[in-house]
């Protein structure tokens, strides 16, 4: 059950230091303006809200409807966060969600919890703004236009994220460029469709009980043309960015490159050291045999020291 | 009805999950951070790292099965990796041909990707053992110790809070599907359109968000009755004392020194 | 004390939808006085509640310990009505059983040590004391509700008020929990159908019905009279 077909939770070990401490310096500055701005301009009742409706995503998240045979399509949440509260509280919302998945649930590593929070909530709300915000002034804001605004942010929101993973797979020289982003924008393809469709009916029910919520989230002046801009911008850069990374997966090699050389940078350092400290041991075969039964003994030693410690407690 | 289950933490008396909540998020994070930082091939190192995060596990008294069987997660995304065996340039070991594809797998990628699949297994076993052995409001005062902003904490513990009783109401509006979900006559087609079974799926999406919005009115009319104004409060956390940082000073010099290994001792 | 603990003076309020939900009610609760408010569902009940700390602001006079309440003295009012509603799940929105218990002394004001001994005052009257540490999603419906007074009573009220407390519980919890309100020395206010309840413990009882209170008096008499009972939807035990 907690396993979800969107493959986006990137696990800790994927991403090169670089491309993960990157994405969390810019995740950081984010998600703190999002805090400032919401602290600033929203009331009280923001706290119950955000903290309720991030784990009705959550929950949400648990959703499924038979797409074929075993397969089954799911729902990520960014663009009806977007749509309900509007892009600043939606990135703290998901944040949470992911933060929370990565934390407790495992999904998605710790070290890699900047970028995937940079994929899911930053990217995820801002493409899903920038299409929402477009169709619904492209129609009007008639009624259809809502429907065919939220089906095309939940799609891209998907979508775009999703050449986001793949080009930082890529750049940290985890799986090549010409096979990570076609296959991430190809399985994403229909996992999106799965997002839109979940997400134009919740956008219906809603329309139909509780109107109101449609209109408060989008209608706030809190988002503005910045969060706007830059879901248009990120979502055009990856477009881009993508298929020609695909298509030079040398060029993306060379980058990951240059991460050995930073390693290749410190090796001189450490090479004058190894003969002094530990003569004959510069070989690499030894030590790691040597590294293997030092850990044996260690872990001989801690389970022996584990059940003396338990016989104690037994006899007292 | 509450869905235990899906709460991973593990009650236990065992020295790990008696240690401070900040101290284990700490060293979680280091520990991963190590990992991360080891280059591509560094055994000796990997080795140390496994022994010591499986030291961890046999004193957290988790089970280290338990908590193997737990780290497989990781191992669908092991397949994205996959292929750098095939497309890293380097000295070749071996080759086998698919149809008219010819792959060949070269010794810096089968190391590389080795790596991977090793860094990424040590990784989440540590996030497993912080997250099985700390109850959540620890993790919250660790939050809040290595300086998360208040209003973010606030909101994360209030979404925890409310995470099980929201899952229990989608897990039920599902069964409810389910039970409306029979068929009569093997051999008819039956579930509707593929559009249709969206749709449904979409209204109890819906369904979901409206009674979360109505339960958070009703949770804000409960903080108001008891004064809340908008600022979020907590109580102090009690103080860190000189053990805790030793604690802390002892891991992190220990991971230092196992990087530093891994730099000396690379191939 | 020289005043009442609740005061109500020709209250009415409206919904936003236009529906009218209160017409000119009054009532006077005395210090440690114990009132059950009975009537059926829409009487208008929990509207009436809401006033009491000023979540709902409606035409007419409220005030509570003394206190006038309105936009400046919200603070001090709700530190002296405490109001538990119905469903304890949204009310105990902390992560721990503590949490919620010290989140009205907190936001008092009151200092860390002060806050602690609150709330262990409180659990203690409510005879929950082992529990400060747990999680509160893991409890009972019938712990739940006891906590969710607890959380109240750490702002030491002076007026208690309860919307529904034995909804929903099985016999064994809600027989503690109406020996707990019996023994609690506070002025109560207590909305509910349980009418075995109100005949136990509760000597004053007001009926309410389509926004008016229909009926005040003694609960030994207004329970004796079945035609008045049945015009406003409640039976004769």
């Amino acid at each position: 059950m907690l396993l979800k077909p969107v493959l986006m939770h990137i696990p800790d070990g994927f991403l090169s230091v670089v491309v993960s401490i990157i994405l969390w310096v810019v995740t950081i500055a984010v998600v703190a303006y999002a805090l400032k701005r919401l602290s600033a301009e929203l009331g009280e009742r923001q706290v119950p809200l955000m903290g309720v409706l991030a784990a009705a995503i959550f929950a949400g998240q648990m959703l499924n409807f038979t797409v074929a045979g075993g397969t089954s399509g799911h729902l990520m949440g960014a663009a009806i966060a977007t749509i309900l509260l509007g892009p600043w509280a939606a990135i703290l919302v998901m944040t949470c969600v992911v933060g929370v998945q990565a934390l407790i649930f495992q999904d998605g590593g710790l070290l890699a919890l900047g970028a995937n929070i940079f994929n899911m909530g930053l990217v995820g709300v801002a493409v899903s703004y920038a299409v929402y915000q477009t169709v619904k002034k492209l129609t009007g804001g008639r009624k259809w236009g809502l429907f065919v605004g939220g089906a095309l942010a939940a799609w891209f929101s998907i979508e775009i994220a999703a050449l986001g993973v793949g080009l930082q797979l890529a750049l940290s020289g985890t799986s090549p460029a010409n096979l990570a982003i076609p296959a991430m924008a190809g399985i994403h393809a229909l996992i999106g469709l799965g997002e839109a469709l979940i997400t134009v009916g919740a956008l219906a029910f809603l329309y139909a009980s509780r109107r109101d919520l449609l209109e408060a989230g989008s209608s706030a002046p809190q988002g503005g043309w910045l969060v706007w801009a830059a879901g248009l911008l990120i979502a055009l850069a990856l477009a881009v960015a993508s298929p020609l990374a695909s298509a030079n997966p040398d060029g993306l090699e060379w980058v990951a490159e240059q991460k050995g050389f930073l390693d290749a940078a410190q090796g001189p350092l450490y090479h004058i050291i190894p003969d002094y400290v530990f003569p004959g041991v510069s070989n690499e075969g030894a030590a790691t045999i040597i590294a293997g039964i030092v850990g044996v003994l260690i872990v001989f030693g801690a389970a022996l020291a584990l059940a003396y410690t338990r016989r104690k407690r037994t006899a007292a | 009805m509450h869905l235990h289950f899906l709460d991973p933490y593990q009650e236990r008396r065992s020295p790990i999950h008696a240690a401070d909540a900040r101290i284990k998020l700490v060293l979680a994070l280091a520990f991963i951070l190590t990992c991360a930082l080891a280059p591509a091939g560094a055994w000796p190192a990997y080795i140390l790292l496994g022994v010591l995060i499986l030291v961890v596990e046999m004193f957290s008294e988790l089970g280290v099965g338990w908590v193997l069987k737990r780290s497989a997660l990781v191992l669908p995304f092991v397949l994205a990796a996959l292929p750098v065996i095939f497309t890293l340039p380097g000295e070749p070991l071996f080759r086998f041909s698919i149809g008219s594809w010819v792959l060949q797998a070269s010794q810096p990628g089968l190391e590389r990707f080795a790596s991977i699949v090793l860094k990424s297994w040590l990784s989440v076993q540590a996030a497993i053992v912080l997250a099985s052995s700390t109850p959540f409001p620890g993790l919250l005062a660790a939050m809040r110790a290595i300086g998360l902003p208040r209003l973010l904490v606030a909101v994360f513990g209030l979404m925890w809070r409310y995470l099980f009783v929201l899952v229990d109401e989608a897990l039920r509006l599902m069964r409810a599907r389910s039970a409306r979900s029979g068929y009569d006559q093997p051999g008819r087609r039956t579930g509707g359109s593929l559009a249709w079974r969206a749709s449904v799926t979409g209204g109890m999406a819906g369904n979901l968000f409206l009674r979360a919005i109505e339960r958070a009115d009703r949770i804000y009319m409960a903080m108001l009755s008891r004064g809340y104004d908008g600022e979020v409060r907590s109580m102090p956390m009690p103080a860190l004392r000189r053990a805790h940082w030793l604690v802390v000073g002892f891991g992190i010099a220990l991971l230092a020194f196992i990087l530093l290994l891994a730099n000396l001792f690379k191939g | 004390m020289s005043h009442h603990s609740i005061e109500i003076n020709d209250l009415s309020y409206a919904y936003p939808d236009g529906h009218t939900a209160l017409r000119n009610v009054s009532l006077n609760l005395a210090p440690c006085e114990k009132a059950a408010l009975v009537g059926p569902n829409g009487a208008g009940k929990s509207t009436l509640i809401l006033h009491l700390n000023g979540i709902l602001a409606g035409q007419g006079q409220v005030k509570v310990a003394g206190l006038m309440v309105g936009k400046d003295t919200l603070g001090q009012v709700r530190a002296r009505v405490g109001v538990v509603f119905q469903s304890p799940d949204d009310q105990l929105f902390s992560p721990t059983v503590f949490d919620d218990v010290a989140f009205g002394p907190l936001y008092q004001g009151l200092p860390p040590d002060e806050v602690r001994r609150r709330v262990d005052e409180a659990l203690a009257a409510v005879r929950m004391a082992e529990y400060a540490g747990r999680v509160s999603h893991h409890l009972s419906t019938g712990e739940k509700k006891r906590i969710a007074i607890a959380t109240v009573l750490s702002m030491r009220p002076e007026v208690l008020v309860l919307d529904e407390p034995t909804a929903g519980l099985d016999p064994r919890a809600r027989r503690t929990l109406i020996n707990l309100l019996a023994e609690l020395p506070i002025t109560m206010l207590v909305s509910t159908h349980d009418m075995l309840m109100v005949r136990e413990i509760f000597p004053r009882m007001v009926i309410m019905d389509e926004g008016r209170i229909v009926a005040d008096g003694a609960t030994k008499e207004l329970m004796e009279d079945a035609a008045l009972l049945e015009a406003h939807g409640l039976e004769k035990l």
